[in-house]
């Protein structure tokens, strides 16, 4: 079968998956191939896990993810990328924001948050990279980048895109006023990732 | 060029380019972007309307069709119970403009009560149905749908699922095609008027019409215009049967067999599935929900399994497909290698939750405090039923908050019962509900919990918000005034984030032996998009760890150790916690 690319985006409802899954579709676009996504609507988003999915290749059936089979995983809130940890193939490339969001089930319910939750990301992600991009989003001023200092480093593991693509998307899906913003954010992400892969 | 769209706005598109003039819905996942895309690109050309309920919807998009126009309509699967009653005998008259529906299923039940399958309903009203299977097709099926309906007389749905509107893929654009024909109603009383003895005339012509629908869209020589079905001969060995965003995933796991792709499953192109079917060993139906296919080619005679092997419930996935594979196979199932949490703990479910500052907070924490059963309806409000909140005890459908808050009391049951509707649900079908209630003077409390928008879906507004799609400024209705109207005596109207006020008002109502409507009434934060007052803090020194305002569930109130905490990035500043806090540990301004 042709050879096709799928990217996970996971997170809270609210965090911004729709932005940083319309800058990889666009990316993929531009650089030529077939893409499909999917994203979550309606009552999912209500502060739910939420997961948005991107594959392109040459010629695209299933805008679904099969378990496996993606190349790179993208969490905005730490525990989100366990939840969906059976989407990445075995070597496939772990990107998660180390914030934590504590579910309502915790703080009123008697669910409980993992305390140990970096070092159960390190045992089920052979190759991760895990940073505080709200920390980087911050000291750049927006704390609303965050999402993009991400797709820096997941940008690391698909080599099919190259780094100026990345950022024609990225001016292509932002407000003209916060490219140069986001544009630093993903050079500061994309940073990180070399240096963990 | 392509251009990457949702289904959704593929939809959309289709509409404007066939020359559409009008498209009206009412909101529902996963349907809603629809409207909300052509209006946003198209409005110069298609108008476009939300209506009160689907039903209105569907006879004001008629009503237009009847006069000529190429018109739309939009709901979600659920919506189409509502429009029931018209789509059953416009069937009989068909439309001179075309008339298409389109219905969103949800597989998998992401934002529903139900998972029904819009494919019955073709089937019941005699309807083509068209079932696309990404973006292209969505906008490709418009069009045909389009002249499908002008040509034969019929109004066609158009099914749509959740990952069909909701995915996006590339799309070719095309001209818009304006009608060649004037608009304006030609009168003609046997097509429209339905009494018996012309409605039994129609019938005839409906079956008539039915057959040599399956005979022509069966024809892939071009020698008709539909072009939605197609045969992809590939092994002999197994040809499969499939339709919608079940094609895709065939594609990816059986991407060796013969497959015949019906756009159309309604009504069946026989001819075509026959031909198909000898010219392979063995048929396989893969199909989304129910057996519709798998059944029709069976009446036929025709050998085939299906649902033995791919579940019947929920939505399919590749991998969904692909265990039905092995089982269809008999060989062992092995699922691909993925990374894998270690340890065996579960993680803390995070289900949607009323968002921090959610004015309906308000009414179901006072609700906590009240002996009371509550008749719920659809909406976020439906999340009151959540715990910590627990304060919501049956939900069924649009306008049942209200009905059967009523039927309950009537029930001679001694607890009192308080019905809850949303603003956009009390037009969509609660006012018939509380006229009822007046007219029996049923002593029970509707709380109309007035956000001033629809919003679960995502913000649409309603008759309340004095707003149209197109952004005309308009009259908004007034609940109170239509409460009042209906004979309803006892109105008020209280502000949820005022706990004291919310509970005096909710108290006075329940206690009284004569019916009540309470307007809730404070904006969805959502909409608003600022914050309701300063941001919470909790004095760690004055907190005795109660634990109080946890019952909230408020998503700003954090706790993962003895005492709460309030994370500054999501509180809303509501005040709520603080109102409900019996130490003052609770405030702005620590």
């Amino acid at each position: 079968m042709k050879q096709t690319t799928s990217i996970v985006l996971a997170g809270v409802g609210g965090q911004g998956i729709l932005l940083a899954s319309e800058i990889c579709a666009k990316a993929a676009g531009f650089a030529g191939f077939d893409v499909k996504t999917n994203e979550v609507h309606g009552m999912a988003q209500r502060g739910g896990s939420v997961i948005g999915q991107i594959r392109y290749g040459e010629e695209v059936f299933s805008p679904l993810i099969s378990q496996g089979e993606a190349t790179v995983l993208m969490s905005l809130e730490r525990i989100e990328a366990l939840r969906y940890a059976d989407y990445l193939a075995p070597d496939g490339l772990a990107v998660v924001n180390s914030q934590v969001i504590v579910p309502v089930t915790v703080s009123s319910g008697g669910a409980v948050y993992p305390e140990n939750a970096e070092e159960l990301l390190r045992q089920t992600f052979p190759r991760l990279i895990y940073l505080d991009a709200n920390r980087v989003a911050m000291e750049l001023g927006n704390p609303k980048c965050a999402n993009v200092v991400l797709l820096g480093a997941l940008a690391t593991a698909l080599h099919n895109i190259s780094v100026d693509i990345w950022k024609d998307a990225i001016r292509e899906c932002v407000k003209p006023a916060f490219v140069d913003l986001n544009l630093r954010a993903f050079g500061i992400g994309a940073a990180a990732g070399v240096i963990d892969n | 060029m392509k251009h990457l769209l949702s289904g959704n706005e593929a939809f959309a598109r289709g509409l404007y380019e066939a020359g559409a003039t009008l498209a009206v819905g009412y909101p529902g996942t996963p349907s809603t972007e629809i409207l909300e895309s052509c209006v946003r690109g198209y409005k110069n050309f298609v108008r476009c309307e939300w209506a009160p309920n689907e039903k209105v919807a569907l006879e004001v998009a008629a009503g237009a069709a009847m006069a000529g126009a190429r018109t739309a309509v939009t709901m979600k699967h659920v919506g189409l119970n509502v429009a029931a009653d018209p789509m059953m005998t416009l069937a009989y008259t068909g439309t001179p403009g075309g008339l298409v529906f389109i219905v969103a299923d949800d597989p998998g039940m992401h934002s529903s009560q139900n998972e029904q399958d819009t494919r019955h309903f073709a089937r019941f009203a005699k309807i083509p149905i068209f079932e696309p299977a990404d973006s292209a097709e969505a906008k490709q099926f418009i069009k045909v749908a389009m002249d499908v309906s002008e040509k034969y007389g019929t109004p066609v749905i158009l099914r749509s699922t959740t990952r069909v509107s909701h995915s996006r893929s590339l799309v070719a654009w095309e001209e818009r095609k304006e009608l060649d024909r004037p608009i304006g109603f030609v009168r003609n009383p046997t097509q429209f008027v339905v009494i018996p003895a012309w409605a039994r005339r129609l019938r005839g012509k409906l079956e008539d019409r039915l057959q040599k629908m399956a005979e022509d869209s069966g024809k892939l020589d071009g020698s008709e215009a539909w072009g939605i079905n197609r045969v992809e001969m590939r092994s002999h060995e197994l040809g499969i049967v499939t339709e919608g965003i079940a094609y895709q995933y065939v594609r990816e796991v059986f991407p060796e067999a013969s497959v015949l792709k019906l756009g159309c499953p309604f009504p069946l192109p026989e001819k075509l599935v026959r031909e198909f079917a000898a010219t392979v060993k063995k048929v396989l139906v893969v199909e989304e929900l129910e057996d519709f296919t798998e059944l029709q080619l069976k009446a036929m005679g025709i050998p085939c399994e299906g649902k033995k092997y791919v579940p019947k419930m929920g939505e399919l996935t590749p991998d969904i497909v692909r265990e039905a594979r092995s089982r269809y196979e008999s060989v062992e199932y092995r699922p691909s290698p993925s990374c894998r949490v270690v340890g065996n703990k579960p993680l803390p479910q995070r289900p949607p939750t009323l968002c921090a500052g959610c004015p309906h907070r308000g009414i179901f924490y006072a609700l906590t405090k009240m002996d009371c059963d509550v008749t719920g309806d659809i909406g976020c409000y439906s999340l009151g039923v959540l715990p910590p909140l627990s304060r919501m005890d049956t939900t069924i459908c649009m306008g049942a908050g209200v009905s059967m808050a009523h039927g309950m009391t009537q029930s001679g049951q001694k607890r009192k019962v308080v019905g809850i509707v949303g603003d956009s649900t009390f037009f969509h079908s609660g006012i018939t509900g509380i006229l009822n209630i007046a007219w029996h003077q049923v002593p029970t409390t509707i709380i109309v919990v007035d956000n001033r928008i629809t919003a679960m879906t995502g913000h649409q507004d309603n008759p309340g918000t004095g707003v149209t799609l197109m952004g005309e400024t308009t009259t908004p209705a007034s609940i109170e005034e239509i409460s009042r109207a209906c004979g309803i005596k006892n109105v008020a109207v209280c502000d949820p984030l005022n706990h004291a006020q919310t509970l005096e008002v909710l108290k006075k109502a329940t206690e009284s032996d004569e019916p009540w409507v309470v307007i809730s009434r404070s904006p969805c934060v959502l909409a608003v998009r600022k914050r309701t007052g300063n941001v919470r803090k909790i004095d760690p020194e004055k907190c005795k760890a109660c634990k109080m305002c946890l019952k909230l569930g408020c998503p700003a109130l954090e706790c993962t150790g003895e005492k709460p905490s309030v994370n500054p990035i999501v509180c809303n500043g509501c005040s709520l916690c603080n109102q409900i806090c019996k130490f003052d540990a609770i405030s702005d301004a620590c």
